[in-house]
């Protein structure tokens, strides 16, 4: 198991948004965490990356307890995380967008690099570009881009279809897919979008009310009805 | 000739008194009310080292060093207890300027003995031109190109604009924003106390010296705008100007009263100042050349 979450609460100031969620993921796995508009998805997401703090509750990754280490430290053990609405820096190139992931971990930067520019040729094409300047497709590429160069242990990935046309969504669903896949990362992605859900989960949290309502298995992301039921309103 | 002399010794005490203040307010959106007093204690252990017989480019390199470790310690004990409190920042460093103010007057009285202007001076017709100043102008670019390559360059420059940018989402690639707030004060204090170390054998020293720089910065900052390169360049390049022609034709009260009515055009018509102005322009330019792509 890389990723362990024991009854987790947090939230902001002392509104507690995320109630005693626990959540497990094995290494190599594609699991979604599912839900309406602010059922605290994106809350549960910052609580694992340490930008909210941690009520109660334990968070494990990769064998250490991190539930008291600070975002940056997350970060440097190998936490890729892909925010809500992309997080890129606008003001800075595409190249200077792809170096910060590099603080992850700076092992074999130039390899991590290319293998970058690899899956997300665009990148490649629009090193010297502002990052703010470019369409939200590309600016969802480039905040996956981003962590992948920093080489992580596992990718978090806050609702990456946000902002992306839907023709877009579907390729960076087949990316993700094949990264994951290739090589052997294991991949957190809250989403409401049933397509990419469908298209690339292999098993599934329901999150309502802040609090964990049910787990879906790979069939049963398959199946529309079910599905449908926890996305809709 | 006279012109460009006054131009120069302008531009650089407006860039050299505002580099230090514009990293802080534009890095950390700290208004830094102290920025006086810092230059006032650059120019206190540049003026001690050197009347005690420790050479003056030595004497002004641990004046910057100093007062970057004094802001660094100002820095983990006070500001960053009031990172994202803007107001409450401008009290706290108005509260820390009054007691550093008081503090040398108590401690060393109301003035210290200074050191005399180096290098000597030069005349062409009528015009007698302080080799000094202008070695000042020289020293004010070679800060700009070196603040630059700093942050343009280097991996801590990297770091220092995606911080500046979004502090949490640097944090979450790895980036220990605290440190980085930390060493942007240490930075932009360190400037500050070049700046009076720079200054020291030109003026008294009296523990009230700051308030000479305080108007000057704080005009340059506000028509530069928050990106403390290009909006502090380009801020005092044109101030320079208006204050040298005002000055050399209507006098130094007109030179002064020039900046402030600039600085106030600038809060009514353009409020981001240069560095917006210059970024509507870059976006606009990275617009159309994608739409011709």
């Amino acid at each position: 198991m890389i990723l362990e979450v024991k009854n987790v609460t947090s939230g902001y100031d002392r509104v507690m948004i995320v109630n005693n969620v626990s959540i497990s993921i094995d290494k190599g796995e594609i699991v979604s965490i599912i839900g309406r508009n602010g059922v605290g998805k994106s809350t549960l997401m910052k609580t694992l990356i340490g930008l909210l703090k941690t009520s109660s509750g334990e968070i494990d990754f990769d064998g250490a307890n991190i539930t008291k280490m600070k975002a940056h430290n997350r970060a440097k053990s190998g936490i890729g995380y892909v925010p809500q609405g992309h997080g890129i820096f606008p003001n800075l190139t595409v190249e200077e967008n792809l170096k910060m992931g590099t603080m992850i971990n700076s092992d074999g930067t130039q390899k991590n690099f290319e293998m970058v520019y690899d899956y997300f040729p665009r990148l490649a094409e629009r090193k010297k570009q502002m990052a703010g300047s470019m369409s939200g497709g590309e600016q969802a590429m480039l905040s996956i881009g981003r962590v992948l160069t920093g080489n992580p242990k596992i990718l978090l990935l806050d609702e990456p279809s946000e902002g992306v046309q839907p023709n877009i969504v579907s390729q960076m669903g087949e990316i993700v897919y094949k990264i994951s896949s290739e090589l052997g990362l294991t991949v957190l992605m809250v989403e409401q979008h049933m397509g990419l859900i469908q298209q690339i989960t292999e098993r599934a949290y329901v999150l309502d009310k802040g609090a964990i309502i049910a787990s879906l298995s790979q069939e049963e992301v398959k199946d529309n009805q079910i599905i449908k039921q926890y996305l809709t309103v | 000739m006279s012109y460009l002399y006054q131009f120069c010794n302008n531009f650089s005490f407006l860039i050299l008194s505002a580099i230090g203040l514009s990293i802080i307010f534009g890095m950390m959106g700290i208004i830094n009310l102290a920025h006086g007093e810092f230059i006032m204690l650059g120019a206190y252990i540049t003026t001690f080292l050197a009347t005690a017989g420790v050479p003056l480019p030595v004497a002004i390199l641990i004046g910057a060093l100093g007062t970057g470790v004094f802001g660094f310690l100002i820095d983990r004990l006070i500001i960053s207890h009031l990172y994202n409190r803007p107001l409450d920042s401008v009290v706290a460093t108005w509260g820390i300027s009054l007691i550093m103010c008081q503090g040398m007057r108590i401690l060393f009285g109301s003035s210290i003995p200074g050191t005399s202007t180096p290098l000597g001076s030069f005349s062409i017709g009528d015009g007698k031109y302080s080799v000094y100043r202008i070695l000042l102008a020289v020293i004010a670019l070679l800060v700009v190109v070196a603040v630059y390559f700093i942050f343009m360059h280097t991996k801590i420059g990297l770091h220092a604009r995606a911080t500046m940018q979004n502090s949490s989402i640097a944090s979450s690639m790895g980036v220990n924003s605290n440190k980085m707030y930390a060493l942007t004060f240490a930075f932009g204090s360190a400037l500050a106390g070049f700046c009076g170390g720079l200054y020291a054998p030109t003026m008294s020293i009296t523990p009230d010296i700051g308030s000479n720089f305080m108007m000057e910065s704080f005009v340059t900052v506000i028509v530069g705008g928050t990106n403390p390169l290009v909006g502090t360049v380009l801020s005092g390049g044109v101030l320079g100007l208006v204050r040298s022609f005002l000055e050399m034709n209507m006098g130094t009260f007109a030179g002064r009263v020039g900046l402030l009515v600039v600085a106030i055009l600038f809060i009514r018509l353009v409020p981001k100042g240069f560095s917006g102005l210059v970024d509507n322009i870059r976006k606009k330019m990275e617009v159309k050349k994608h739409a011709k792509n």
